[in-house]
């Protein structure tokens, strides 16, 4: 058995046993190994990846609720606002309703004021006719008794009407 | 920095007055002064072949060995088999006689009979030896897979723990960067290849233990089968860059061509001889070193043996620890350049990059 040249014998056993050793290692250990390996390092992979995928999400979970809030809030103002300019609008239609009540109010004072006055004017005028009638039947009546008080009562009843 | 250089210096004065005693004591040899009395002659020479060779019987130490099996057939007698204890010590079993490690057999009057053609199918020292990694590598490899199968979904525990990331490095430096996505299919080959080597590499380095990996049909049946892989998965892509290769001058393609195709013969011979020569030369580096013991020993009696052995066994533990990096380095050496070998041949599409002749390592993609 020399150094340099290749024995047959050994060459035989060599090529069975190391064909043999990789058929059943390929089989039943590399086989199985190599594929919990691959499997192992998927999980991994999408635990990680699933991580990542909830931070964002969760990110992006945080900015709707900003958004959702912000928007609440924009909406709040406008419905405040909304509500304060309604209420200013009721307050300034009710503020005009009531000056132009009062002013209309004012007016039907005033002419019922008018028409009253004029009323009594007219009253005081009846009263004045028939005064005037009821002087000049008593001075009629008089007249025909004495002339001279007669002619002094028609001059102090003019003097007194004068007066009016 | 200085003591390590006096200490080397002492070192090296001391192996030039080993070698000068040695020649002195050779020179008393044969003026019959010392002559061997009784006992054979120490041969460095003899001891290291007969260490880094195959054997039939697994000697552990002086006196105790193994006996294994032989197996013959020839043509006339058929299938034979018996135990290597009857061959022992020249002794002649069947008209069988074993001789400078061949089994002859023998003629009526005791002569070599060269008409007779022997197959040697011996359950030889290597053959021991690698039936035994085998068991180891199917015990090892099985019961990481049954690991697997426990810890599904867990951490991985035990030898599995361990062996991990060795798999894992295979899988990810070798296999992966050398073979693109194809990988998968060559995985399985490069692990039993990287394992084999590395198992049968440590192995040959306990006492005792077969020189497996540094034996030329060992590496030559590996480098075949690497060949065989890479010659047969070769695409289109491959075989159009031996035999027209492209961007070469029309002129220049009767030299390529050849260097070429001898490059697809010359590759797996590389790693033969590569494998072989770096385990081989371990063996022999440590051998020598241990040899020396013995040489001062027949030389200038106990003492001299003792006080050399002081001196050597550092450096022989300092070569063990070198050869098991060696061990790793070669396993990992030819699996690589294997991986190297059939990605080139499975490759799509390349542009550039060398001639395909260098068996040196190329970058990663």
């Amino acid at each position: 058995m020399d150094l340099l040249t290749p024995d047959i014998g050994l060459l035989f056993w060599q090529l069975v046993v190391f064909l043999l050793l990789f058929f059943l290692l390929s089989r039943f250990a590399w086989k199985p190994i190599t594929q919990s390996l691959k499997e192992r390092e998927h999980d991994i992979q999408s635990a990680l990846d699933m991580a990542e995928k909830t931070r964002v999400e969760m990110a992006k979970l945080q900015a709707d609720n900003q958004k959702l809030l912000a928007e609440a809030r924009a909406e709040r103002d406008a419905i405040l606002r909304g509500a304060k300019e309604t209420a200013d609008r009721v307050v300034a239609e009710a503020q005009n309703r009531a000056t132009e009540e009062s002013k209309r109010i004012a007016e039907k004072a005033r002419e019922e004021l008018q028409s009253e006055r004029q009323a009594m004017v007219a009253q005081v005028k009846r009263e004045v006719i028939d005064l005037s009638l009821d002087i000049a039947e008593r001075v009629l009546r008089k007249e025909l008794s004495d002339k001279k008080s007669q002619e002094e009562l028609v001059k102090s009843l003019v003097a007194e009407s004068r007066l009016n | 920095m200085f003591r390590l250089l006096i200490r080397k210096g002492f070192l090296s004065i001391a192996l030039f007055l080993s070698a000068l005693v040695a020649v002195n004591a050779q020179h008393e040899d044969h003026n019959g002064h010392a002559a061997a009395e009784g006992e054979k002659e120490f041969n460095v020479g003899d001891m290291i072949m007969h260490h880094i060779k195959d054997d039939h019987g697994w000697e552990f130490a002086h006196g105790l060995t193994l006996p294994l099996p032989v197996i013959l057939y020839s043509e006339d007698r058929g299938l034979e088999v018996f135990s290597s204890s009857r061959l022992a010590h020249g002794e002649v079993y069947n008209n069988y006689k074993l001789e400078h490690g061949k089994i002859h057999r023998l003629t009526a009057d005791g002569k070599e009979d060269h008409s007779a053609h022997l197959y040697n199918f011996s359950i030889t020292k290597n053959v021991a030896s690698l039936l035994l990694s085998a068991i180891i590598l199917i015990a090892v490899f099985f019961s990481v897979r049954n690991g697997y199968e426990k810890n599904k979904g867990k951490a991985p525990s035990g030898i599995q723990s361990f062996l991990e990331p060795i798999i894992l490095f295979v899988r990810d430096e070798i296999a992966k960067p050398n073979l693109g996505p194809k990988y998968e299919r060559y995985l399985p080959y490069l692990l039993t290849l990287f394992f084999f080597i590395l198992v049968n590499n440590l192995l040959g380095l306990l006492p005792g233990g077969a020189n497996l990996t540094g034996n030329i049909t060992v590496t030559l049946v590996l480098a075949v089968i690497t060949a065989l892989i890479t010659n047969f998965s070769g695409n289109k892509h491959y075989w159009g860059h031996i035999v027209k290769p492209t961007g070469v001058p029309l002129l220049l393609l009767p030299v390529i061509v050849p260097v070429e195709l001898v490059g697809i013969i010359v590759k797996p011979i590389s790693l033969m001889i590569r494998l072989f020569a770096n385990i081989t030369a371990g063996h022999i580096i440590i051998l020598s070193l241990l040899g020396l013991i013995f040489i001062a020993k027949n030389l200038g009696g106990t003492g001299t043996g003792f006080g050399v052995s002081l001196i050597v066994t550092p450096f022989t533990i300092f070569m063990n620890v070198i050869e098991l990096l060696v061990a790793f380095l070669q396993s990992f050496i030819f699996t690589l350049l294997s991986a190297m070998y059939i990605g080139s041949a499975v490759e799509e599409h390349h542009h550039g990059g060398g001639s395909g002749l260098e068996a040196g390592i190329e970058p990663h993609h």
